[in-house]
């Protein structure tokens, strides 16, 4: 409306909720410059999650369990179905596979020093092993991605566990880029390919397709393996029911199911915000898949995408996974984003808290480059120490849920224990809405 | 020579014997009989051994093979050689999809044909196909060279990186980035050392290369409909 001339009565600027200042941004910015935006991390909208259940604690009717003084057990062993050596976690909490290239060499070190010190296991990513990785980690997941970048027999035999990527939370049916910047020497020598060129990870793996293959193909990693290590199928969360139980036909250890809020090192803004589910709404359907088969606890479940704090663990946990892994929470306990680096952060047009360029490889806090001046800026040891420590507290914040649900160990977290605060997160998690007894969406399908 | 049938040997218990000889052992010389068409044999062998595989296999035969050399007396299903680091795997018959897929090192001989997708994703093998290959070999093909004596079905090449493409016969389409670049002395020469070490008898002057027009390697807007 036109501004006030002669009258006291006029309609104050008035923003539209559909053209919101960030969609009128997006357009300006796309008409200006022709291309989409490209950024790290997972999503960034407000979508339903663990915020959204509570812990009822216990009561008249339930026991708890003395808070520093009775045991809360948190290990999971991960591989007993088929693998000759399964591997045993102290902790249910994992590092999400980041590759090299992606993140700094001491990125990597400082995540298997964080992790080992917490016996808990690190996972390679697109890019291959480095000598780095596999010496700082006590317990080393290898990733199997579609584009077999650095992959070879020799370092598939040094890994513990082997995890098929077939897709991932951020960007599930969608590939990889790494952009030239990030090339360096070595990285461009570990994926065969000139340097500084845009990398493109394929989104579909080179020699096999579909479940059945699946099958054949998991055969063959376990008879070049001698059936020693397990095998995890990692997918993205869209059909979690059918995916989870076609991961089991096709021979799967373990299910890593990977939500919306997970992270990606470089994908576009549209298909992070517009694909994919919310782990909170996958995790029951990947339960239900596993209970139907019989195969709860049999094949684990580890679940990743939003996991910051350990009431998150517990209500994963809670919810029937075996574990959860972490990856932008883990980055921001290195030290990614951390306010020291305020200035820089401004310099390149963002703030503390919000950076999310990490394919250009400027990150000030030497995570995400391949800048030796950079990188040189993360000390490994003491990163891994912060890693630790927040690994530490999420475990110990997840045990006190626990005990006051009178839980002796994590895993006997249950359904029970939640209820929902909305609509919406009492459907996704199939938990009773707050103070009633009602449980939205039973009854349909998946 | 060693002979196994398969009939009464079960495949993981072959694979663990061929997988676990020691570098200086004399059992050098293996026949795999009564295969039908087993998933996975002989692969992730690490000595330089030479494994007769007598008949049809399944999908991934030799798969990640380093040093040795299998010979397939067959057809082979899909992904044999798949990721292979060195040594050889030579096929007397046809092999289905993705043959030779991001294999490293090594040489990969068909005699016969190769399904779709022949080469995908190489990163430094050498593949000689003696017949023709399918669709969208050489699919992101990183480095190494693929020899096909026939014809070649479409998009071949498509988003090829450094790898190179001789082909003799037809070529139905190139994908996406993939152009005929002159065959060079120094390529000639090559094309002919590659074919003589596979046994196959072709004149490599009757070959056209095909190879990375590079315009795809860093993203441009431009470009958009090339993808």
């Amino acid at each position: 409306m036109s501004a006030p001339t002669n009258t006291p009565f006029y309609t104050p600027p008035r923003f539209s909720a559909t053209f919101d200042q960030h969609s009128i941004a997006e357009i300006q910015r796309a008409a200006a410059t022709g291309i989409y935006d490209i950024r790290g991390a997972g999503t960034k909208r407000r979508v339903p999650h663990f915020d959204d259940l509570l812990f009822l604690g216990a009561s008249i009717s339930r026991y708890p369990l003395e808070g520093y003084r009775e045991k809360c057990g948190t290990n999971v062993v991960l591989g007993t179905r088929f693998a000759k050596k399964p591997i045993e976690l102290k902790i249910p909490v994992t590092i999400a596979g980041m590759s090299f290239g992606a993140l700094s060499g001491p990125a990597k070190e400082a995540l298997g020093r964080g992790a080992t010190a917490m016996g808990t296991s690190t996972t390679t990513g697109d890019g291959g092993m480095t000598p780095e990785e596999r010496g700082h980690s006590q317990i080393l997941v290898y990733q199997y991605l579609p584009s077999r970048y650095g992959m070879n027999p020799n370092d598939l035999r040094k890994a513990d566990a082997i995890e098929v990527v077939v897709g991932q939370g951020a960007k599930p049916g969608g590939g990889g880029m790494l952009l030239g910047q990030k090339i360096s020497d070595r990285v461009a020598k570990m994926r065969n390919l000139p340097k500084g060129i845009d990398q493109r990870s394929a989104c579909r793996h080179p020699d096999w397709t579909g479940p059945d293959d699946l099958t054949i193909k998991i055969q063959e990693l376990r008879e070049i393996t001698n059936w020693e290590k397990p095998i995890y199928v990692k997918v993205g969360a869209t059909r979690p029911y059918y995916d989870t139980a076609l991961a089991v036909k096709s021979g799967a250890d373990v299910v890593v199911l990977d939500g919306m809020q997970g992270g990606t090192a470089a994908t576009q803004d549209v298909f992070i915000e517009h694909v994919g589910l919310p782990i909170l709404a996958a995790i029951r359907p990947a339960v239900k898949a596993l209970q139907d088969l019989d195969m709860h606890r049999k094949v684990q479940l580890i679940v990743s995408g939003g996991i910051r704090n350990g009431a998150d663990v517990a209500k994963a946990l809670a919810l029937g996974a075996d574990a959860v892994a972490i990856g932008t929470a883990a980055l921001i306990a290195l030290g990614d984003n951390d306010p020291k680096w305020e200035e820089e952060y401004k310099k390149l047009g963002t703030t503390a808290g919000a950076y999310d360029d990490w394919h250009e490889g400027r990150d000030p806090a030497g995570i995400t480059t391949q800048d030796p001046e950079l990188a040189a800026r993360l000390d490994p040891v003491k990163a891994g120490h912060r890693l630790a420590n927040y690994l530490a507290v999420l475990t110990m914040e997840a045990q006190i849920i626990a005990r006051a649900c009178g839980k002796s160990h994590l895993h006997n977290l249950e359904p029970e224990d939640l209820v929902a605060l909305t609509v919406e997160s009492a459907a996704m998690a199939g938990v009773p809405l707050a103070g009633t007894s009602w449980i939205p969406g039973q009854g349909g399908g998946y | 020579m060693n002979v196994i049938d398969l009939t009464k040997t079960p495949l993981r218990e072959v694979n663990q014997r061929l997988q676990s000889l020691s570098a200086d052992s004399n059992e050098r010389l293996w026949k795999l009989t009564n295969l039908h068409g087993e998933h996975a044999c002989a692969v992730g062998l690490t000595q330089p051994i030479e494994v007769h595989v007598d008949g049809h296999i399944g999908y991934y035969c030799a798969g990640m093979n380093q040093e040795a050399t299998v010979v397939v007396h067959g057809q082979c299903g899909m992904g044999v050689a798949e990721n292979m680091m060195s040594g050889e795997v030579r096929v007397k018959g046809n092999a289905s999809s993705a043959a030779g897929a991001t294999g490293q090192g090594g040489l990969l001989v068909i005699e016969g044909d190769a399904g779709t997708r022949c080469g995908i994703s190489m990163k430094g093998i050498d593949i000689v196909v003696g017949g023709s290959v399918g669709a969208m070999s050489g699919f992101m093909a990183q480095s190494g060279s693929l020899v096909v004596c026939g014809d070649a079905g479409s998009s071949l090449g498509d988003s090829i990186y450094e790898a190179r493409l001789y082909v003799q016969g037809k070529v139905e389409s190139l994908g996406s980035d993939c152009v005929e670049k002159q065959m060079t002395p120094h390529h000639l020469a090559k094309l002919e050392r590659l074919l003589k070490k596979a046994g196959i008898d072709a004149d490599p002057k009757k070959f056209k290369r095909y190879g990375s027009a590079r315009k795809l390697y860093n993203f441009h807007v431009d470009n958009a409909s090339s993808y």
